[in-house]
């Protein structure tokens, strides 16, 4: 008896879009119910109806499966150059076009696209799941914080000690990690940053603890200060490139062929002589090394840091970024981690749920688009 | 003063114990990291909260507490159950052939966005627990145990001799073994794989609601961060134990809360939270198997 009920039901959503969203939708109205009150949870209702009910439609049309599946944004070859050009020299004179709000925003976003580009070749080259990116990032700003208002050392000189110490933390915490499978790995990494992070928000004597460092320098050249907007507009600006071009070179060479080969299939890759540990470790250092400068910059920028930056939620936003460009694909990164820096400005009316958002985001493109906007890496996306 | 120490670190473990094993039975199922499984604990020290505050509002509460709290307590368990099957069917399941990084950041996404939701819906500031109960006091010993505390163990430990019952003696349990040795075997074998892992996500949720109802009642504050760092401790004892070992879950949880305990009374109460990082990290480097869990070789 109950059982011909449900499968009479069961052959009714098969066969009935509206009847399908509406169970679904009075499903999510029922667990949202407790949490706010009737009037609510019957809107919930009607808007997940009538979503479900347009995303049903339009999953049936072809558009979906043509965009979904096939879609390569693959710009035109001899477009590429001249496209290139154009934007290098929009962002060259955006100085003087743009007000100064802008230009920070373009700041911020330039020292979120170094830290991805660097998280990158951990998790999009070498196949390295790392929850605690923001770790590294930290330690890259509280050494030139540090250095600075307690040595006096200037930005230039930090820079590489911060980067260094940036990437000798990478080291230290990849030797023993690093025979870990994919998984735990991650949750290794996740339990290194907030260790990290519990130590900065502890240690008072040291990191002057919750409160953090303030009157940190800004970078001078031959002393011209050099923290005007606009200078260090270019400061970072330069430097994107700079990661960019390194990290390029990089990926072509051969060490970026081995992990790409680590990353398809490890043992594959040892069988034909690759030495795994030895490229995981230098994935790990080299990643790491970026979240350094990037740190820095940010230090500099900010002239104050305190452990409330470099919480889980901030690795899981530079892993999204690199998500949403495609893992392992270098503009695609960039691309990503463009969008979602300059997304907390654009939804500034809902800034509540820019986090919602975000996590429903991450659920959403791992179920319909996992390859992420410019699609994976070169290992990943097959050639015909 | 230590006897003391342990028992409040015993009372803590076997919160963590609960919550332990919603992440092992997963794991051991779908060799997935459930990151969501610490929010839905976190739902469930919200929705109790919620239905006695409805019960209040009924004139329950006042005529009948005992019913009302017991009330609350399975609306609170039949609601969280019903978010872990929610979140299996939306997050986890279009993704069972993906790569294995794949369902672990959708399950990230998951867990940002139900705290999220609360810290929207509910508000950011915390949430006080609106009735006190269970304050009289055992001596024992010289040990002071509150009624809670007692309440908190004799539950705890009822419903992990359940769950081992279940597993070990019921039809159900037995499809659970055999899914989580081999589920292609399992499928050959006339198991439906799909409701299998969907009970596990339910019966999972539903220890994770009670471990939030107990949590709530304890401390008497919550936020919409519990989850998190509970579910990471949970994780911790999980791995402790062995992942996948539903007996493993148990110690690992218990041996953890003694550890924070005592850590927490005599190295430094500040750095309490990264104790159990610490331990994550040192079991995973020298015995990722854990106590009582099996050597996983890696598969071609």
């Amino acid at each position: 008896m109950i059982k011909d009920i449900i499968e009479k039901i069961r052959a009714l959503t098969k066969k009935s879009i509206i009847f399908r969203s509406s169970l679904i939708a009075a499903w999510a109205a029922i667990l949202f119910l407790p949490f706010k009150d009737i009037k609510t949870a019957v809107m919930m209702f009607l808007s997940v109806l009538i979503g479900l009910s347009a995303i049903f439609f339009v999953r049936k049309s072809n558009f979906y499966q043509t965009f979904l599946e096939e879609f390569h944004p693959d710009f035109p070859h001899r477009f590429r150059k001249p496209a290139l050009i154009a934007l290098l020299i929009a962002f060259f004179v955006s100085p003087f076009i743009l007000a100064d709000y802008y230009l920070d925003v373009l700041i911020i976003s330039g020292i979120y696209i170094i830290l991805a580009l660097g998280l990158n070749v951990i998790v999009g080259f070498a196949g390295l799941l790392n929850l605690g990116f923001a770790a590294f990032y930290a330690i890259g700003a509280y050494t030139y914080a540090l250095l600075n208002t307690k040595l006096g050392l200037g930005f230039w000189a930090c820079l590489p000690l911060s980067a260094l110490s940036a990437s000798f933390a990478g080291l230290l915490l990849a030797i023993p990690a690093l025979r870990l499978r994919g998984d735990y790995l991650a949750i290794v990494t996740l339990g290194f940053g907030e260790i990290v992070r519990l130590t900065l928000n502890n240690w008072d004597s040291l990191t002057n603890g919750p409160n953090g460092i303030t009157g940190i320098a800004s970078p001078s050249l031959m002393n011209l200060s050099l923290g005007r907007l606009e200078y260090f507009y270019y400061i970072v600006f330069a430097f994107v490139l700079l990661t960019l071009a390194i990290i390029r070179r990089v990926e072509s060479s051969r060490i970026g062929r081995a992990w790409i080969a680590i990353k398809e299939n490890e043992i594959a890759a040892s069988s034909i002589g690759i030495n795994i540990t030895k490229y995981k470790l230098y994935a790990f250092t080299f990643g790491t090394f970026w979240a350094g400068i990037a740190g820095t910059l940010f230090a500099s920028k900010m002239q104050f840091v305190s452990p409330e930056s470099f919480t889980f939620i901030e690795s899981v936003f530079i892993l999204s970024m690199v998500i949403l460009g495609g893992l392992g694909n270098t503009y695609g990164t960039v691309l990503g981690a463009f969008i979602l820096a300059l997304l907390p400005e654009v939804l500034r009316g809902v800034q509540l749920y820019r986090m919602l958002i975000l996590g429903l985001g991450l659920v959403l493109l791992m179920i319909f688009r996992p390859q992420g906007l410019l699609g994976g890496g070169k290992s990943v996306r097959i050639r015909n | 003063m230590f006897l003391q120490q342990l028992i409040n670190g015993l009372t803590l473990g076997s919160v963590y114990a609960i919550i332990a094993l919603g992440y092992t039975m997963v794991y051991g199922i779908l060799e997935l990291i459930n990151f969501a499984h610490g929010e839905i604990y976190m739902l469930g020290a919200y929705l109790v909260i919620i239905f006695l505050g409805i019960f209040t509002a009924m004139g329950l509460t006042s005529a009948n507490f005992t019913l009302a709290l017991i009330l609350s307590i399975i609306l609170t368990v039949v609601f969280c159950s019903a978010y872990g099957f929610t979140v299996e069917k939306v997050a986890y399941k279009p993704l069972r052939n993906a790569p294995r990084l794949s369902p672990l950041i959708s399950a990230i996404g998951v867990s940002i966005f139900l705290q999220n939701f609360i810290m929207l819906t509910q508000g950011a500031t915390d949430r006080g627990f609106p009735y006190r109960f269970g304050e009289g006091h055992l001596y024992f010993l010289n040990v002071d145990i509150t009624y809670l505390q007692a309440m908190i163990i004799i539950v705890s430990g009822f419903l992990m001799f359940s769950l081992r019952i279940f597993i070990w003696k019921t039809r159900i349990g037995k499809a659970m073994r055999a899914t989580s040795q081999d589920k292609t075997m399992a499928a050959l074998v006339g198991i439906n794989v799909n409701s299998i892992i969907s009970v596990t996500f339910i019966i999972g949720a539903g220890l994770a609601a009670v471990a939030g109802v107990m949590v709530a009642a304890y401390y008497g504050l919550i936020n919409y961060f519990i989850g998190y760092i509970a579910g990471i401790k949970a994780f911790t004892a999980a791995v402790l134990g062995g992942i996948g070992s539903i007996r493993g879950a148990m110690v690992g949880g218990i041996i953890l809360g003694l550890v924070e305990g005592l850590g927490a009374a005599y190295i430094s109460s500040e750095y309490k939270d990264a104790f159990a990082f610490i331990i994550l990290i040192i079991i995973l480097l020298i015995k990722p198997s854990g106590i009582y869990g099996r050597e996983i070789d890696e598969k071609v």
